[in-house]
C-alpha cells in the first residue's frame, strides 16, 4: 500500500480520475505536505495509468511545484521592476539574515525558504510576497521582522495578522465596467431575448476586441468557434495575468466576478458551449474560494447549471483550473495545453483553438476583462458600446497604474486617453518614461506623452508602468530580460537560448564590462529572437531592450568600455578558486579583466 | 493536375495534407532541420527549418504546403539565422566533437558544416549534465542533448513505452527518463527500441561500439547532409 | 602564386591544446617551402621565438586553461592584425573544457592531495607557475578572433587552403570536404 494513498484518493476521486485534471490533482496532492514526494508521483502515475515522467515532465514545467522538499513556510518575493523600485532586494536580504537562510534553498531544518518569483500582480501594493501561495502586501522592513517571528515561532498562517494578507482593489477611476449596480442575470436575460445569433450581430457591432494584448476581434472569434464543426464547444476565459504591471483581471475577479461569469456564459450561449474554465493564475490561488463561492450562488440562482433562466437545453457551467506559476501560459494555446494538464507549451499554428482548442475542440479563449465587456453589450446594445472610445477601439480600457506616481491603482478610461492623462491623474511627476503594457509592450518616452492608448496607436493589454527621472531605463530593461529568460517555456532554440544570452550580455553590460561589440550582439539576437521564435514570448522578449536602445541611448553609452572588445567573463574572479587553493595573492596570481589600451 | 508552390523559384508539387519540408524532401530539395523526421509527428521546436512564405518567416515542418506558395529557404538572410540557431545548439550543451562517437554521423554538425559554421560564437554555457551509464547496453550522455524531442516521440508512438519525456522550463529544460531512481536501467528501454536508434545527435548511444567506423569515412564525411535530401540516412549500425 | 613583394610575418603559439595543431601545420610539406617564400615567421613552435613581435597573422591553437594562456593570447591580439582561433581546443574550448562541469577545487583536491600513489606534497604555489582559471573557455570570449580553422587537428590541407586564400587576400573559404569538428 502506497503511503500516499490515503490523501491522493480522496484528490483523485474528486477529479474523477482523469488525466487531464493532472495540474489540478498535482496542486491539491502539493497543498500536503508543500511538496510533490516520489512516491506520490508513483501512485498518481499508477493510478491515472500515465508514465510517471509525464508528471515530473510537467510539473518540473511551473515555478510552484515542487518535486523536493521546500520549506514549511514558503514565502516567494515578487520581483518586478516596481517591487524592486519600493526596494524588494533589500527586504529580502533582510529577511534572509534574519532567517540565516541563503535566497534559493531550504532552511536545514526544512521550516523556511525564500526566493524569487515573477510579478505576482500587487504593484500597486508592494513590494509583496507569497507565503505559501497567499499574498501579503506592503512589506516594510517592520513587516518582515514581524514574519520571521511568526515562521520561528511556527504560527500557523491563518493566525497571523490578518491586515497582512489584505489587498485592496484601489480602483482611482471608474468607468463602464467598474461602476457598481450590475445585476446578476439582467445581461443573460437580454442576451436570450436576442438569442445566439442576435447576440452575436450586437457583439458584432460594438467593435470589441480582446483585452489581453493581442485585441483580435471578438465577434469574428465567437463565429468562427460557433460555427466550426465539433463534438462539443468550450469557453475559457484567460485569468492567467501574467505580465508585470498588469493587475487589472486581479480587481475583477475580487469585486466583479459576476460579470465575468456572466460574459463566459453568454458566449456559452452564442457558441452553444455547455463547459466553460476559467484559468487563474497560480498568484491568484487567494481568489478561489471566493471565486467559488459567486459560482455556487450563480448556480443556485439558476445563471449557471441546466436550464439556465428557464430556457430548456440552455446548459451552462464554469470550473476554476488553478495554474501555477508560467507566465507563457498567458498564450492562449499553451493555455489549453495547460489545462489539459499538460507542460504549457505553445502549440503550432494554425490550426487555431476556435476549430481545435480545449480536447481539440472548438474553443473561444478570451481575457477575463473581454467578457465583463460583453454584459454591457448584452444590455445596452452594440452600437451604445461602439460609441464609445474611439473608431478602432470601442469600449473602455482598465489600466493597472504603477511605479512612480503619487496614486497607484486602477483606472478604467474610454479608449483614446492620452498617457499624459492617465500621468496626471495619477500624480506622476517628472516622469521619463512609461512602460505600457508590461514587458512585451511598448516604452513610452516623455516626447511620446501625447500618444493614446488604443489600437490605432498603443494597444495595451492595460498594464502602466511609470518610471520618473531618478529611475535608470537600462535597469528596467535588464529587469524584464530577466523575466523573460526566467519565463522562456524552453521549447524553441532562439527563446530558450536566446533569451539567456541576452540575459548574460545585459548582466554583462551592467557590471560595467560591456563594448559595442555586445552591443551589437544584442541587437542581433533581438532580430534572431523576432524573426525566429516560436511564439510571442520571444517576439516580444526583445522590446523592452529594442526601446530602450532607441529612446534611452545614454543609458547604454554610460555602461561600454569604450574599446572594441571585452572579455565574457570577470577573468580575475575565474582565478579565485585557484588563488584560494594555493594561498597565493602575487601579481601573476592575477588578471585584469578589461586591459589597459596601448598608449 | 497536381497542386504546387514554388521553393527558392522551383515548382514543387504537393498533395493535400501535406507540409512544406515534406513536399520539399519529397521533391528532393534540402531544407536544414533538426527535429523534423518523415516518420514521426512534426514538432517544430528548433527552428532551423524556417522558411519563408510569401515573405512571413515560419518553421516548414508545421506548415501545410499550399497551391501557390512562395517559400524562399536558400538566402543569405535565413542561411544566416539558421546558422546562429546552430550555434546556440553548441553553446548549449557541450558539443566536443572529437571525443564524441556520433562524430561523422551527427545531424547537428553535418547540419553546421552544411551553414558552413566555422566557430561556436556565442559565449558557453557549459552546463552540468552527468552521464547515465546504468543501462548494460546504452549509455546516454546528456551533453550533447538537442531536446529535439525525437526519442520522446519515437518511444511514445513507435515503442509504445513512454521512456523519454522533457522536463524543466526554459533553458533549464531537460531530457529524463521514465523512472523514480531517474536511471535509463531502470526503464523499460531495450537495444531494439525505435527510440534507441533516432537520436540525430550522440545522447543515446551503444556500449562497446567505439569507432568501428573510423573517422573520415562515416555518413557525412562520404557526402553532405543535403546531399541525403531525406532523413533515412542515418547509417544503421549493425 | 605571385610573387609577393613583402613577406608577411606570422606567429603561432599553442595554448591548452595538445600541438596537434602544429603538427598538422607540419603536414602541408613540401607547401612548407611556398609557404616560407611569403611569409617570415615571428613566435612559433617552429622558430623558438619566445616575444611574439608585430606581425600580420597570428594562430592560436588551444584554449585559455590558466592565466599564462590568457597573457599570450592578449600578447597575439595586440601584435597580430589578423588573429586565428585553430582547431576545436581554441574554437570552443576542446577536450581541456570537459573539465568544465568539476568544480576546480575537487579537480585540485584530487590531483594534489587525495590521489592514491602520490606525494603529499600539497597544491603547488610557486608563483613561476600559472594559475588556473575555473573553467576552460575558447579564445574568442577573451579576445576578438578574426578567422576559425575548425578540426581536431584541421587537416594540413585545411590549412593550406585557408592560409593560401588569406595570403592572396581572398576571404578564406573552406568547402565541405575541408570543414571538420573531428
Amino acid at each position: 500500500m502506497n503511503p500516499h494513498a490515503a490523501y491522493l484518493d480522496p484528490i483523485l476521486t474528486r477529479h474523477g480520475r482523469q488525466v487531464v485534471n493532472l495540474m489540478q490533482i498535482l496542486r491539491e496532492a502539493q497543498e500536503h505536505y508543500g511538496w510533490l514526494h516520489p512516491d506520490a508521483i508513483d501512485y498518481l502515475a499508477e493510478q491515472l495509468a500515465v508514465p510517471r515522467a509525464k508528471i515530473e515532465g510537467m510539473a518540473s514545467f511551473y515555478a510552484f511545484f515542487y518535486l523536493e522538499p521546500r520549506g514549511k513556510y514558503r514565502v516567494l518575493f515578487s520581483d518586478n521592476i516596481t517591487d524592486r523600485m519600493l526596494g524588494n532586494v533589500e527586504l529580502m536580504n533582510r529577511m534572509c539574515r534574519n532567517l540565516w537562510i541563503e535566497p534559493g534553498k531550504t532552511s536545514e531544518d526544512g521550516l523556511v525558504s525564500v526566493d524569487f518569483t515573477s510579478c505576482t500582480g500587487m504593484c500597486d501594493q508592494g513590494p509583496a510576497i507569497l507565503v505559501n501561495n497567499i499574498p501579503i502586501t506592503r512589506l516594510t522592513e517592520s513587516r518582515v521582522d514581524a514574519i520571521c517571528d511568526l515562521i520561528r515561532e511556527q504560527v500557523p498562517l491563518a493566525q497571523w495578522p490578518a491586515e497582512f494578507f489584505q489587498v485592496v482593489d484601489n480602483i482611482q477611476r471608474k468607468d463602464m465596467l467598474l461602476t457598481e449596480g450590475f445585476v446578476p442575470g439582467s445581461a443573460l436575460q437580454a442576451a436570450l431575448a436576442r438569442g445566439p445569433q442576435g447576440m452575436l450581430a450586437e457583439v458584432k457591432a460594438s467593435g470589441l476586441r480582446g483585452r489581453g494584448g493581442a485585441g483580435f476581434t471578438t465577434a469574428i472569434k465567437w463565429e468562427s468557434c460557433r460555427n466550426a464543426p465539433g463534438e462539443v464547444h468550450y469557453v475559457v476565459c484567460n485569468a492567467d495575468e501574467g505580465e508585470p504591471g498588469t493587475f487589472k483581471d486581479r480587481v475583477l475577479l475580487n469585486s466583479y466576478a459576476d460579470k465575468v461569469f456572466e460574459g463566459m456564459t453568454l458566449c456559452g450561449y452564442v457558441i452553444g458551449a455547455k463547459q466553460g474554465f476559467l484559468y487563474l493564475r497560480g498568484e491568484y490561488r487567494y481568489l478561489l474560494e471566493h471565486l467559488n463561492r459567486v459560482l455556487e450562488r450563480r448556480r443556485q440562482q439558476n445563471l449557471l447549471g441546466t436550464g439556465i433562466l428557464g430556457k430548456p437545453g440552455f446548459d451552462f457551467d464554469i470550473e476554476i483550473h488553478l495554474g501555477a506559476g508560467a507566465y507563457v501560459c498567458g498564450e492562449e494555446s499553451a493555455l489549453i495545453e495547460s489545462l489539459e494538464g499538460k507542460r504549457g507549451t505553445p502549440r503550432n499554428r494554425p490550426p487555431f483553438p476556435v476549430t481545435h482548442g480545449y480536447l481539440d475542440q472548438p474553443t473561444v479563449v478570451n481575457n477575463v476583462e473581454t467578457f465583463a465587456a460583453t454584459c454591457h453589450i448584452a444590455l445596452n446594445g452594440g452600437a451604445w458600446f461602439a460609441g464609445i472610445g474611439t473608431e478602432k477601439s470601442t469600449g473602455t480600457k482598465i489600466m493597472s497604474v504603477s511605479g512612480d506616481c503619487a496614486r497607484p491603482g486602477i483606472y478604467e478610461y474610454p479608449f483614446g486617453v492620452s498617457v499624459r492623462q492617465i500621468l496626471e491623474d495619477c500624480g506622476a511627476t517628472n516622469t521619463q518614461a512609461v512602460q505600457v503594457s508590461g514587458p512585451s509592450g511598448v516604452t513610452v518616452s516623455r516626447q511620446e506623452f501625447d500618444r493614446i492608448l488604443g489600437f490605432e496607436d498603443i494597444g495595451t493589454a492595460g498594464a502602466f508602468m511609470v518610471f520618473d527621472d531618478s529611475r535608470d531605463m537600462f535597469e528596467v530593461a535588464r529587469n524584464f530580460v530577466h523575466f523573460f529568460a526566467h519565463e522562456s517555456c524552453g521549447f524553441c532554440t532562439p527563446c530558450r537560448v536566446g533569451t539567456s544570452l541576452l540575459r548574460n550580455l545585459m548582466d554583462k553590460l551592467h557590471n560595467g564590462l560591456g563594448s559595442p561589440y555586445d552591443l551589437a550582439e544584442i541587437e542581433k539576437l533581438n532580430k534572431l529572437l523576432l524573426s525566429m521564435s516560436h511564439c510571442g514570448l520571444g517576439h516580444t522578449a526583445c522590446n523592452p531592450v529594442l526601446d530602450t536602445i532607441a529612446k534611452f541611448r545614454p543609458a547604454y553609452d554610460a555602461r561600454m568600455l569604450h574599446q572594441d572588445f571585452t572579455p565574457a567573463f570577470d577573468l580575475d574572479w575565474s582565478l579565485q578558486a585557484a588563488r584560494q587553493m594555493t594561498g597565493r595573492d602575487d601579481s601573476g596570481a592575477h588578471l585584469s579583466t578589461v586591459e589597459e589600451q596601448n598608449p | 493536375m497536381s497542386k504546387t508552390f514554388t521553393l527558392d523559384g522551383k515548382t514543387i508539387p504537393f498533395k493535400d495534407g501535406q507540409t512544406i519540408i515534406q513536399a520539399a524532401l519529397e521533391a528532393g530539395y534540402y531544407i536544414p532541420h533538426l527535429c523534423y523526421h518523415p516518420e514521426f509527428k512534426p514538432h517544430g521546436s528548433c527552428k532551423l527549418c524556417t522558411v519563408k512564405v510569401n515573405g512571413r518567416q515560419t518553421a516548414s515542418c508545421t506548415m501545410l504546403a499550399a497551391e501557390g506558395q512562395v517559400v524562399e529557404s536558400e538566402t543569405p538572410e535565413l542561411n544566416e539565422e539558421r546558422r546562429a540557431l546552430t550555434q546556440m545548439l553548441f553553446v548549449e550543451g557541450n558539443h566536443f566533437c572529437p571525443s564524441c562517437e556520433k562524430s561523422g554521423d551527427c545531424q547537428l554538425q553535418a547540419t553546421a558544416y552544411h551553414l558552413g559554421m566555422m566557430s561556436t560564437h556565442y559565449d558557453h554555457f557549459f552546463p552540468n549534465r552527468p552521464l547515465d551509464a546504468s543501462h548494460p547496453d546504452f549509455l546516454l550522455d546528456f551533453n550533447r542533448c538537442i531536446l529535439c524531442s525525437l526519442c520522446v516521440r519515437a518511444s511514445r508512438d513507435v515503442d509504445g513505452k513512454n521512456v523519454f519525456a522533457l522536463a524543466g522550463r526554459g533553458i533549464k529544460t531537460r531530457l529524463i527518463v521514465n523512472a523514480k531512481s531517474g536511471r535509463l536501467a531502470d526503464t523499460d528501454f531495450a537495444a531494439t527500441d525505435k527510440a534507441a536508434s533516432v537520436c540525430p545527435v550522440g545522447v543515446i548511444l551503444p556500449k562497446r561500439r567505439g569507432f568501428a567506423v573510423p573517422i573520415g569515412q562515416r555518413t557525412f564525411d562520404k557526402q553532405p547532409i543535403d546531399a541525403y535530401v531525406d532523413n533515412r540516412m542515418v547509417r544503421e549500425e549493425g | 602564386m605571385a610573387e609577393p613583394r613583402k613577406k608577411l610575418k606570422l606567429a603561432t603559439a599553442t595554448l591548452a591544446g595538445c600541438f596537434g595543431c602544429h603538427m598538422s601545420f607540419l603536414d602541408i610539406d613540401e607547401h612548407l617551402f611556398e609557404l616560407v617564400e611569403w611569409v617570415e615567421f615571428d613566435r612559433s613552435p617552429f622558430t623558438d621565438i619566445k616575444q611574439v613581435g608585430a606581425c600580420d597573422i597570428g594562430l592560436i591553437e588551444g584554449g585559455l586553461c590558466n592565466a599564462e594562456n590568457v597573457h599570450v593570447l592578449r600578447d597575439f591580439r595586440k601584435h597580430c592584425k589578423i588573429l586565428v582561433a585553430v582547431g576545436a581546443c581554441a574554437i570552443n574550448g576542446g577536450l581541456p573544457a570537459q573539465r568544465n562541469p568539476i568544480p576546480l577545487r575537487a579537480i585540485l583536491d584530487e590531483v594534489y592531495l587525495t590521489e592514491p600513489g602520490l606525494a603529499h606534497g600539497g597544491i603547488p604555489n610557486d608563483p613561476e607557475l600559472p594559475l588556473p582559471l575555473n573553467k576552460v573557455h575558447p579564445i574568442h570570449e577573451v579576445v576578438k578572433v578574426d578567422y576559425f580553422l575548425p578540426g581536431c587537428p584541421p587537416s594540413g590541407e585545411a590549412i593550406w587552403k585557408f592560409l593560401t586564400d588569406l595570403l592572396a587576400g581572398r576571404e578564406p573559404t573552406l568547402d565541405h570536404t575541408l570543414i571538420h569538428y573531428d
